[in-house]
């Protein structure tokens, strides 16, 4: 197939940045679209093009590193990772459009590669929990029960790529943080630290500059990992309930 | 926003019950709102009291809201990362994935209700705006406006706006407090509660400027 894209190009942080057509022929159904980003700037490079800079790592959707925006949506049309997306899902002729995240908390960096470090500090704020290390401890001492560890597992599973922030019309990270607070708020370890770690994470979810949730919902439609929207509900029951304690 | 939002709401119920009294005619009409209504709770409290409590409490929730608002947006919109006045470059796909017409329109939905607030009370409290002739009856101040087909018209804007404010609002207000359980936006209940809600009160408020225009009710 042959297609036309549109990516966005910008040479560095503080360089203004456009969009830049390139036609791309002989394109395989087969391929992923990060394979055919890589056959373009093979294509770059031969004739001494700077190639389009962009992040992946495992290609096979769990690291969470491949986001970009195609054709206006967080991951394109399908709902899954840049890296397991085929070129099968567009028509043979189509105008791609391929742009970066775009959120005040995640810069770009170049190209289509921003900085997420915004997610990591919001980790730090209170993501995780303080356990004594040592050998790890039989499985069966902490039961949990079979629902709890369902939802807990369910929001585990989020790889904290930012297609919800790419997604949601105000910037928000209301889902990847409510996904932390449901998966270690479920379990008998995340109950000690559980209202520091609301009002931590959350604190720190607005100091990064993220937007206010308005319950729109573009989040879970366009999450990968299919991370539910009542999480945030969730964490806006723990957080009304650590402030009613007073522990702002 | 969510709370100051549902005392709002919960005024809003409350006055259409008082609106759809019209249909029983001038005396019942004028009569709950000239006696019954400022004799709430009198004699504990005094004349006209029950209804100075409740105009301070809405205008403290009218302004709480629209603070809020005026904060969200410009903290949303610097969020969103624009470059270059637009945040995608693309024309595809302008509605994401689900985003309904209600979520969107929210902050201009709200100010055209603020006119339209402003511009309802001056009409209907005392005879300050009359368009079609003041009176002492507030059934025949609502009766004299609505003959008026411009009139009219401004109100079905108005209630046609409340009406997809609430359709978002009431589902939103219910998920910042905790109440959503279900794992997608159109999966929950509440988003069909919110929309026949919002239904309910537009339809409910329409009927009686459409009864007087269409129907000649009052006359
Ligand atoms: C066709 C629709 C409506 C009609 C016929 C209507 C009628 C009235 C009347 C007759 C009053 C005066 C009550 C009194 O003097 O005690 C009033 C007051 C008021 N209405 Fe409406 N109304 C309508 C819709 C709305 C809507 C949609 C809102 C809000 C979004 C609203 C908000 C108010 C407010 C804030 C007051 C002043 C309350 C006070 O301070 O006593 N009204 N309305
Ligand atoms: S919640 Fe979903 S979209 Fe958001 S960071 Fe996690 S996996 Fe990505
Ligand atoms: S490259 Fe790891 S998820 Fe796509």
């Amino acid at each position: 197939m042959n297609i036309t894209l549109r990516v966005w190009r910008q040479k560095n942080a503080d360089d203004k940045g456009k969009m830049v057509t390139y036609g791309l022929e002989d394109v395989s159904t087969d391929m992923s679209f990060l394979e055919m980003l890589d056959v373009l700037n093979e294509q770059l490079t031969l004739s001494g093009d700077e190639p389009i800079a962009f992040d992946h790592d495992c290609r096979e959707g769990i690291c969470g590193s491949c986001g970009v925006v195609i054709n206006g949506l967080a991951h394109g049309p399908q709902v899954s990772t840049t890296c397991q997306l085929h070129m099968r899902s567009f028509e043979d002729g189509a105008v791609i459009d391929v742009e970066p995240w775009r959120a005040g908390a995640f810069p770009v960096v170049k190209d289509l590669v921003v900085d997420r470090g915004s997610f990591d500090r919001i980790i730090q704020a209170g993501g995780f929990i303080s356990a004594p290390t040592g050998s790890a401890p039989e499985a069966n001492n902490l039961p949990v029960p079979k629902k709890d560890a369902d939802h807990a597992f369910e929001s585990a599973a989020c790889i904290g790529c930012g297609a919800c922030v790419a997604a949601c019309p105000n910037g928000s990270g209301m889902l990847f943080t409510a996904a932390k607070i449901t998966h270690l708020g479920l379990l008998p370890q995340g109950q000690p630290e559980r209202d520091s770690r609301v009002i931590g994470m959350v604190e720190q979810h607005d100091h990064e500059g993220f937007g206010g949730c308005t319950n729109i919902g573009e989040c879970t439609a366009a999450c990968p990992k299919g991370i539910p929207l009542d999480t945030i509900s969730r964490l806006n029951r723990d957080l009304l309930g650590a402030l009613a304690k007073g522990k702002a | 926003m969510a709370v100051s939002g549902l005392i709002m709401l919960g005024y809003l119920l409350v006055h259409m019950y008082g609106n759809l009294k019209f249909f029983q005619g001038r005396e019942k009409f004028d009569g709950y709102l000239h006696e019954t209504l400022p004799h709430m709770f009198y004699p504990y409290l005094p004349e006209g009291g029950a209804l100075w409590i409740i105009r301070v409490l809405l205008i403290l929730a009218l302004v709480v809201h629209a603070y809020a608002a005026s904060t969200l947006w410009r903290r949303n919109k610097a969020a969103a990362g624009y470059v270059g006045g637009k945040r995608y470059h693309t024309t595809q796909h302008k509605t994401g994935n689900q985003r309904s017409y209600s979520s969107f329109k929210m902050l201009w939905g709200g100010v055209i209700l603020f006119l339209f607030i402003i511009g309802h009370v001056a009409q209907m409290m005392p005879n300050w705006l009359s368009p079609g002739g003041a009176s002492d009856s507030k059934y025949d101040r609502v009766v004299n406006g609505f003959e008026l087909w411009w009139v009219v018209l401004l109100y079905t804007i108005g209630l046609v706006a409340v009406g997809f404010h609430l359709a978002h609002g009431f589902w939103s207000a219910l998920t910042t407090l905790g109440q959503n359980r279900s794992s997608t936006r159109r999966g929950s209940r509440w988003t069909l509660i919110s929309i026949a809600l919002a239904t309910l009160i537009t339809v409910g408020f329409i009927s009686v400027p459409f009864a007087v225009l269409f129907f000649g009710a009052g006359s």
